[in-house]
């Protein structure tokens, strides 16, 4: 048996026109098999398409790498144990046999309108023209005052600058108050700038803050200034405090 | 021929595509469509078998188009060419949105099995295909029928010259239980 899918130093982009897709590959293993479609030898079949597949170095091609997953797949499924006479078993094939089917039949079509095509081909009506390849575009037709005009036309329709719509951050004060609650098992006192972190933003002042206060009122640490707008010290609370 | 037949002949020969019926009574007002079909069967029989023309029904109007016999002849001298064939993952995409229509992208990627986006835009782009409606669901997504263009290349009249899916040999049907796996 000679296979007609030989191997290619072009690479793939060629050969991929040779199937127009997975399920054409497939088609064309079970045809040359001449298996049953309504009970495909999955087996043999996965390993075909995976050979063919490695061969023509599809094996990049997104659709067919899905393909060849599924066939495996159902290679697995055919595998499980069941019981016999199992009612409820469906057929893992099931679903790929109704979409080969299914590819089967537009390809019939396929056929019918390629022959279809070729026919209408024969008759020429008046004045076709075959569509040139690469017709280059027509030169422009056109003087200053035109394309002033069109300058201008195209100005006014660029909109006045908008205000750039700022929208706000939502705060994190729950990841600021696991941050001050971190360091607040490392160390007994420390400092607003350990407790905002570095290269903090308007929104992280912001929670932190917000945690400090919240963790106060818990409680959980004292907030002290040794003098009005002096650097804020953050104490943790003894358990007594605490509890 | 009847003077209303030589006005149709005189406007089709004119014409470059096919004129529908509605075209070709847009010619005299006071003409009933009757009339008309009575004048293109009066065209279709004097140019049958006696002229290297004939008037053919096509993409749902009529156009005047050589006779297949001396396609070959007239290609070989240049004075025409055969349009380009459509490549066998056009025509796949095609056959499923004529039978399909209106459909969305995915659908026919689906039956497929690979992405078609790229062939369903050339499709628009030579006007074969076009977006007809939006489908329900998620996005409402696209959806495509095929165009009188379409009947145009393949020759065919309407969308029921396509042949029925009981007359193809491989009818879809639901697979046939099996018993016990190989």
């Amino acid at each position: 048996m000679t296979s007609p899918i030989m191997r290619d130093q072009t690479g793939f982009v060629v050969e991929l026109e040779k199937f127009s897709g997975p399920l054409d590959l497939l088609l064309h293993l079970i045809r040359e098999d001449e298996v049953d479609i309504t009970d495909l030898p999955i087996a043999k079949i996965a390993d075909q398409f995976l050979s063919v597949i490695n061969d023509l170095g599809l094996n990049e091609a997104a659709d067919y790498l899905e393909m060849a997953a599924r066939l495996l797949r159902i290679k697995a499924q055919m595998l499980l144990p069941r019981r016999m006479g199992d009612d409820e078993w469906e057929d893992p094939r099931a679903e790929l046999v109704r979409r080969l089917l299914e590819y089967q039949q537009i390809r019939e079509l396929v056929d019918w309108l390629g022959r279809a095509q070729d026919a209408r081909a024969e008759r020429f009506g008046r004045g076709y023209e075959a569509p040139p390849a690469d017709a280059p575009p027509a030169p422009l037709q056109i003087d200053l005052n035109d394309l002033l005009a069109a300058a201008e036309r195209v100005i006014s329709l660029i909109p006045d600058p908008m205000p750039h719509r700022v929208v706000p951050r939502p705060l994190d004060v729950e990841g600021a108050t696991a941050r001050i609650n971190a360091l607040l098992a490392e160390h007994e006192t420390f400092g607003w700038k350990e407790a905002v972190g570095p290269q903090a933003t308007l929104v992280d002042v912001l929670s932190t803050f917000i945690a400090l206060l919240e963790l106060a009122k818990r409680s959980s640490l004292t907030l002290s200034q040794t003098e009005p707008f002096g650097p804020m010290v953050i104490q943790r609370a003894t358990p007594r405090e605490a509890a | 021929m009847q003077p209303l037949a030589k006005l149709l002949e005189a406007a089709l020969f004119a014409a470059s595509r096919p004129l529908t019926l509605e075209e070709l009574a847009s010619l005299d007002p006071d003409v009933a469509e009757s009339a008309i079909r009575a004048a293109l069967d009066e065209i279709r029989t004097t140019y049958d078998g006696h002229h290297g023309v004939e008037l053919v029904e096509i993409a749902e109007g009529w156009q005047f188009l050589t006779r297949r016999e001396y396609a070959e002849t007239i290609e070989r001298a240049q004075f025409a060419l055969r349009p380009r064939r459509l490549s066998p993952a056009a025509l796949e995409t095609l056959a499923i949105i004529a039978y399909r229509q209106p459909v969305g992208r995915l659908e026919v990627d689906e039956i497929r099995g690979v992405d078609s986006g790229a062939v369903m835009d050339k499709l628009v782009e030579r006007g074969l295909i076009e977006v007809v409606t939006r489908g329900e669901g998620l996005g409402r997504p696209l959806l495509y029928g095929t165009t009188p263009s379409f009947l145009e290349i393949l020759g065919l009249k309407d969308l029921e010259d396509l042949p029925r899916l009981e007359e193809l040999s491989v009818a879809l049907r639901r697979p046939t239980p099996v018993d016990e796996p190989e």
